[in-house]
């Protein structure tokens, strides 16, 4: 790539000379070229899983499937676990982004707007815990659950996922930026904190909720790690970690298999296409720059 | 006023007492009770019996463990650097592109990045299958063979870190395209007026103005990647996952299959060293540089 931009002696910029540069379009043939590439993987996943799974495995390059079959989708969910694992991942999932969300927005109020003694320790903890790897977690997890007999349950699956720092880490850095007037003013007409919180900072800061939600929910319905150990039996597993067990199941059955693979998918594909601003915008304040 | 700041307080403590109480319970309390069980040797469940520093003794003389160490290295190797370079390009791509044809070629270059992990191994699970993966047809007149990647030593370790490239890459693009975004358009027209290259333009604007950003990817891909589990776990299922074990592998290996909860321990504290320690240069880094809030 640097070739072609080495070999470019012609300016360019302003938007005339533009159309006559051979390199502006170079570019963006490598660009589109590059992308399709990048995009195959998921194309073909998807194709296969339209394909039966003869057909899967003729000979040669097939990239279109000769029909729309769904015989792989029809299959995956009459004899399979995957409806009970949807919804053990529906409600995992939102559970966590809930429970996430509203625990955050309370401790980045508190930690922003109120002095209460232990404040700092409290803030200075959740900046350092940014740092520690919650993987390196997973043995203590385990224990502290099978204490508590949760193992196997939905809430021995969510609340280890319940720590997020970062989130808190944001809406603190939000509710910061918030006018002090504001609060005053509320407060002299004799508002709570709580009406203040609930009615004018996460209502004012709406956008930035959301997009944690839709990170949060995300990010939970991924996970594998955590729910691979907690759900040992079958009918408790999500959706994320259940799709191998069908794999395992089913043999050398490809179209099934990526059938299992797209529906597994399609909450957060579908999430990401329909907010790509939001998760953009998470993504980008999650790293700490500026969205 | 008192009765006032005593109402803040218990205001306050109402507000944080859901997110302290998880912090504490899934959070310190774990951390702390990792430190005290890599000093016994205990089963999963159950109590186990004090042994001093006897773990970290194993581990140190653990084949193993140097192998676990020695393969996370090099698959931090293999992502780091190369995903970002990779990164920095694509953005670079997306970047020159305008309204919706950006959005559309900027979604093909992230889906994948919000894929669950399990949706990855299997896309390339089937792409790379010896028998009828697609891939194969890259990979013969490469290697002269079909080559069963996964179950091929000097492949494994080169393609799990292709296909995390391929995988995670999203984020970094993400930044980058962020950074981009920010530097100032008239630098670009001053430049454009001076009658600089493509090549000019790009090593003395965009380089050194989009190099802060370039620290931080590597650094949050750096520490990413020392906690790679998921995918090596995956592709290795039911072959030999010896040789091609990963730290956090180990942790899972001793105590989910050897029972031996309190050397997973030790190798658990390994691991949060290795991360809080890169975790604590990248800080200093970000501070160093001015105030990356």
């Amino acid at each position: 790539m640097t070739d072609v931009l080495n070999a470019t002696p012609i300016r360019v910029v302003g938007s005339r000379a533009r159309f006559v540069d051979p390199a502006y379009w170079i570019l963006n043939l490598l660009t589109a070229i590059f992308a399709a590439i990048w995009f195959f993987p998921v194309y073909w996943a998807l194709a296969t899983s339209f394909k039966t799974d003869d057909e899967a495995v003729k000979k040669g390059i097939n990239l279109l499937p000769e029909g729309l079959h769904i015989d792989g989708y029809a299959f995956v969910i009459q004899n399979s676990d995957l409806p009970i694992w949807y919804v053990n991942s529906i409600i995992t999932s939102v559970a966590v982004t809930v429970l996430t969300v509203i625990m955050a927005a309370c401790a980045g109020y508190a930690i922003s707007q109120l002095r209460f003694p232990g404040r700092k320790i409290l803030w200075y903890l959740v900046l350092a815990s940014f740092m520690v790897p919650v993987s390196a977690l997973i043995v203590n997890h385990f224990i502290i659950i099978a204490d508590v007999k949760l193992l196997n349950t939905y809430a021995g699956m969510v609340l280890p996922m319940l720590i997020s720092p970062v989130t808190v880490i944001i809406y603190k850095n939000f509710f910061d930026s918030m006018p002090r007037e504001y609060r005053e003013a509320a407060l002299i007409d004799g508002a709570n904190e709580f009406q203040l919180l609930f009615r004018m900072f996460i209502p004012m800061n709406w956008g930035i909720t959301t997009a944690l939600a839709i990170i949060t929910f995300i990010g939970a319905w991924n996970s594998f790690l955590w729910p691979f150990l907690v759900a040992q039996n079958e009918k408790m597993m999500t959706v994320t970690v259940g799709i191998t067990a069908v794999q395992d199941a089913f043999g050398v059955a490809y179209a099934r298999t990526l059938s299992g693979a797209v529906l597994a998918s399609l909450p957060v594909a579908l999430a990401y296409l329909i907010f790509q601003k939001k998760v953009t915008q998470a993504i980008t304040l999650s790293a700490g720059i500026k969205g | 006023m008192t009765k006032n700041r005593r109402g803040e307080y218990l205001v306050a403590a109402v507000l944080v007492a859901p997110f302290v109480l998880i912090f504490g319970w899934m959070f310190i309390y774990p951390t702390l009770q990792m430190v005290q069980l890599s000093f016994t040797k205990s089963p999963l469940i159950g109590a186990g019996t004090w042994v001093g520093f006897d773990n970290y003794v194993r581990m140190f003389g653990d084949k193993l463990f140097w192998t676990a160490i020695w393969n996370t290295s090099y698959f931090v190797l293999l992502t780091v650097v190369p995903g970002t370079a990779a990164a920095l390009a694509i953005a670079l791509m997306v970047s020159r592109l305008g309204g919706w044809v950006q959005s559309f070629v900027l979604a093909a270059f992230f889906l994948p990045y919000i894929l669950p992990v399990t949706v990855v191994y299997l896309i390339w699970d089937w792409m790379l299958n010896v028998q009828f993966g697609i891939a194969q047809f890259l990979i013969e007149p490469f290697a002269g063979k079909r080559v069963n990647v996964w179950r091929s030593a000097p492949w494994f370790m080169p393609m799990a870190a292709l296909l995390t490239i391929w995988w995670t890459n999203g984020f970094s693009i993400l930044l980058f395209l962020a950074g981009l975004r920010n530097i100032p358009r008239e630098l670009y027209e001053a430049a454009a007026l001076d009658g600089g290259t493509r090549w000019q333009v790009f090593r003395s604007i965009t380089w050194p103005l989009i190099w802060p950003v370039t620290v931080l990817c590597l650094t949050i891909q750096l520490i990413l990647q020392l906690k790679i589990f998921d995918q090596v776990y995956l592709f290795a299922q039911g072959g030999r996952t010896q040789s091609t074990m990963v730290l956090v592998q180990l942790i899972y290996e001793q105590a989910f299959q050897k029972n031996s909860s309190g050397y997973a321990a030790t190798v658990a504290v390994a691991l949060f060293v290795i991360v809080v320690a890169f975790s604590v240069l990248q800080f200093q880094l970000l501070r160093s540089r001015g105030g990356n809030k």
